[in-house]
């Protein structure tokens, strides 16, 4: 029995080939695009992996501190460090700012790490190069997508910081490289104006009567320096105790504190629900268009390809092969194309996802859903195919 | 023959076919979540390391000495401008006198008049004495009655009475003018130490409160830096350990110092603890007051134990400890941590020993199931 789709590949390999590459491209793309939709999310996750936290307690009614902006004082998180099921509580900062290297600017997002020592939540908690910070001020650990290397000295507002260590896929949710900086500095770097608006703000309240009195100096002096210092965080890390839910630990410190809490659950439901849902809602519909022009192309190469050799199938017919013979002809010509489609696709889109500026996840339930999705696609396609060939007159193959 | 044909064109369709699917399951299996994670490994040495403290401050002057009136009143000349060396005793300043002058005047034509007052009242005495005298010889031999001569015995004692009162009075108005010079002379602004001028709060034509500092003297060759450290990694910190002070404004400048003393009370608020740091020998040209130092306190050199790199520590379950390789296998070993330097080096207490292999940098988060890569490093520096 010789294989009639075999034979035929092997007579014009070349093209057959050719067409592919070409068809494996564009499912390339599809599946890199259904990678960034999955970096997204996982950018989302990676945030609240690499915090460390159970639990996150920020301003109340707020949706801090990744989605919206929250501030909280910075000594309340000994009050909630009391609180039974409380392992560790840690500050926070966050925000994100344009964070400079010489000439450049990098957007980043300046993460503010409570002092201690690596395991304190909200800390890198692995690194690729470099060390973790050791000095309470003026250290930096940057991640690798900022373009800053070891030894490289960065400028936040006035402030000037040695990198001493690198990460890797530490973002924010909309894909901004991370820098971690002691919390002090990052207090500081979040609400500190520039030297001009601290000079106008002295002016200002040196020429309130109220605040400069001739009778009681040194009253001027105070009021400057409490208007120019800063005591709020963003939010409170949590990690609880194994033997607590979080929901025991997060219901004393909302009714207590007054303060609002999230799980982990509730935060990626806010990161994920909320922060991004715009963009991957525009991505999904970028994908089931590229789906469906994929679907039409595919139909529309095996058609193109299957009334090439019409002429060929006529004589099939008219020495006497079966219907099914011809039909099994184009339907595996058709799954072979799609095969090599896919193979091609997922080399490409494997070799081009690094090359992407936001992260590209692609994960294998994806690939095996394009394979099956991929075959679909060509036994649907090759239908008008075989539709088109059982109807050829064998009187074509003379005439 | 048309087999070695086809089976020409079937070794090129296998040309092209088998590197793509090797790449195919390269990229299967190399990439994305089925790729083994790239890590490096190290193994845990016996190490002395020695653990420093760092912490910020600004550079403060040990005495400041402000100068000012010691009543409310207006200022009259201040020949101290900021930056100038002054000497100890040198006037800087005077307060406006109004009528002191006129006062100090007064009281001395008040002396004057107390003196004749008291010599007329020496004159009353003598006087009185004689005339005691007088009377006391003629009533001893009858020659005056008893009544006249204890009549002089009690001018003569209104007389002694007269003669302290005015002598006592002169003495008041010397005191008092003394009182008035000793005003007089406060009025004047002086330098009570050699040192420099840092501040000119006013300038003549000024009025100032009684206590409002006029001009302030710093001792530049005593400077100290007021630094603070933060409470969680302060452990170990105490007076006379060598430091090391590095200006905002001198960067590549490090200055020997040590620790002064350690503030017994620490700043509740920003969890801090406070301590003074003297500089080994006077700077040249002096730091501006105020500026921003970073210090580093050194501690004594700790005995050997197992140390790793602060990059190696994960945390998993709520634990702290390291990826361990115990032959192809991970395993997370939690260990307590001892002391750490500022390179990065902590030494371990308990749970591991030297000798041990484990995991630096990795990719990504490991889990015990993780299939790995040991690599040399994770990131190429790029020059």
């Amino acid at each position: 029995m010789i294989n009639l789709a075999g034979r035929d590949i092997l007579h014009a390999w070349g093209k057959f080939i050719f067409t592919g590459i070409g068809l494996g491209l564009l499912i390339g793309v599809t599946l890199t695009m259904a990678g960034v939709y999955r970096g997204m999310v996982s950018d989302g996750r990676i945030l609240l992996d690499n915090s460390g936290a159970d639990l996150w307690v920020v301003q109340k009614d707020t949706l801090g501190p990744y989605a919206e902006s929250s501030s909280i004082p910075d000594d309340l998180w000994r009050g909630v460090r009391t609180i039974p099921g409380v392992a560790q509580a840690a500050n926070v900062t966050y925000l994100t700012m344009q964070v400079g290297k010489g000439e450049q600017d990098v957007r980043a997002m300046v993460v503010g790490i409570a002092a201690g020592s690596p395991g304190v939540p909200g800390w890198p908690p692995h690194l690729i190069a470099g060390r973790q910070i050791t000095r309470g001020h003026y250290e930096a650990v940057a991640d690798l997508a900022s373009g800053f290397q070891l030894g490289d000295v960065i400028r936040i507002r006035r402030n000037r910081y040695t990198v001493v260590g690198l990460t890797r896929r530490m973002v924010s949710s909309s894909g901004d490289p991370m820098v971690f900086i002691p919390l002090k500095d990052a207090q500081e770097a979040q609400f500190l104006k520039d030297n001009d608006a601290i000079l106008m703000q002295r002016r200002r309240t040196g020429a309130d009567p109220a605040f400069n009195r001739a009778g009681t100096p040194g009253l001027l002096d105070a009021i400057v320096a409490s208007q120019t210092s800063n005591r709020s965080v963003n939010a409170i890390l949590i990690r609880i105790h194994p033997q607590f839910t979080p929901q025991e630990v997060a219901d004393p410190i909302q009714r207590w504190k007054r303060l609002t809490v999230y799980d982990r659950a509730q935060m990626e439901d806010i990161l994920v629900g909320k922060l991004i849902a715009t963009s991957a809602r525009q991505i999904g519909m970028f994908l089931v268009i590229l789906a469906l022009v994929s679907a039409a192309i595919v139909a529309f190469i095996i058609y193109t390809l299957t009334m090439d050799k019409i002429r060929e199938i006529a004589v099939l017919k008219l020495i006497g092969t079966r219907n099914r013979s011809i039909a099994g002809m184009i339907l595996q010509q058709s799954l072979v194309l799609g095969v090599i489609g896919f193979v091609v696709g997922k080399i490409t889109a494997t070799f081009a996802a690094p090359l992407f500026p936001r992260y590209v996840l692609l994960i294998p339930l994806d690939s095996i859903m394009g394979f099956f999705a991929v075959l679909g696609i060509c036994v649907l396609a090759s239908v008008v195919a075989i539709h088109m060939a059982l109807r050829v007159d064998p009187a074509e193959a003379i005439g | 023959m048309t087999l070695p044909r086809l089976s020409g064109r079937l070794l090129a369709l296998i040309a092209v076919i088998a590197p793509m699917l090797a790449l195919f399951v390269y990229a299967a299996l190399r990439s994305g979540p089925l790729a083994p994670i790239a890590v490096t490994v190290a193994t845990v040495e016996s190490q002395a390391i020695t653990p420093a403290l760092s912490g910020i401050g600004t550079v403060q002057a040990r005495y400041t000495y402000k100068i000012g009136p010691t009543y409310a009143g207006r200022l009259l000349t201040l020949e101290a401008h900021v930056g100038d060396r002054v000497v100890a005793g040198q006037v800087l300043g005077e307060m406006d006198p109004v009528d002191l002058h006129a006062r100090i005047g007064a009281q001395q034509a008040a002396i004057r008049s107390a003196e004749a007052a008291l010599r007329q009242a020496e004159a009353r005495r003598a006087f009185a004495q004689t005339q005691a005298r007088r009377y006391e010889q003629l009533f001893a031999v009858r020659g005056t009655s008893e009544e006249s001569a204890a009549i002089k015995r009690q001018e003569l004692a209104l007389a002694d009475a007269a003669h302290v009162a005015a002598r006592e009075d002169a003495n008041r108005f010397h005191a008092e003018l003394d009182a008035l010079r000793a005003l007089r002379s406060s009025l004047l602004l002086v330098a009570p130490v050699t040192g420099l001028v840092t501040a000119r709060h006013a300038d003549p034509g000024t009025t100032v409160v009684a206590g409002q500092a006029v001009v302030e003297i710093i001792d530049p060759a005593r400077l100290w830096v007021d630094a603070r450290f933060d409470q969680i990694s302060a452990e170990g910190l105490a007076g006379g350990l060598p430091a090391h002070i590095v200006l905002r404004s001198r960067p590549d400048q490090s200055l020997p110092g040590h620790v002064q003393r350690v503030e017994p009370q620490a700043d509740v608020v920003t969890e801090e603890m406070l301590a003074k740091l003297a500089f080994e020998a006077p700077l040249s040209p002096m730091p501006p007051i105020g500026e921003l130092a970073e210090v580093t306190v050194q501690l004594p050199e700790l005995p050997a134990a197992p140390a790793i790199p602060n990059a190696a520590l994960r945390t998993v379950n709520g634990q702290r400890g390291v990826w361990r390789l115990a032959g192809e296998d991970l395993a997370f070993a939690p260990i307590t941590l001892g002391r750490g330097d500022l390179d990065g080096r902590v030494q371990v207490r308990s749970g591991l020993a030297a000798g041990d292999r484990i995991i630096v940098y990795s990719d990504t988060a490991l889990t015990a199931g993780s299939r790995i890569r040991i690599v040399e490093r994770l990131h190429e520096e790029t020059p």
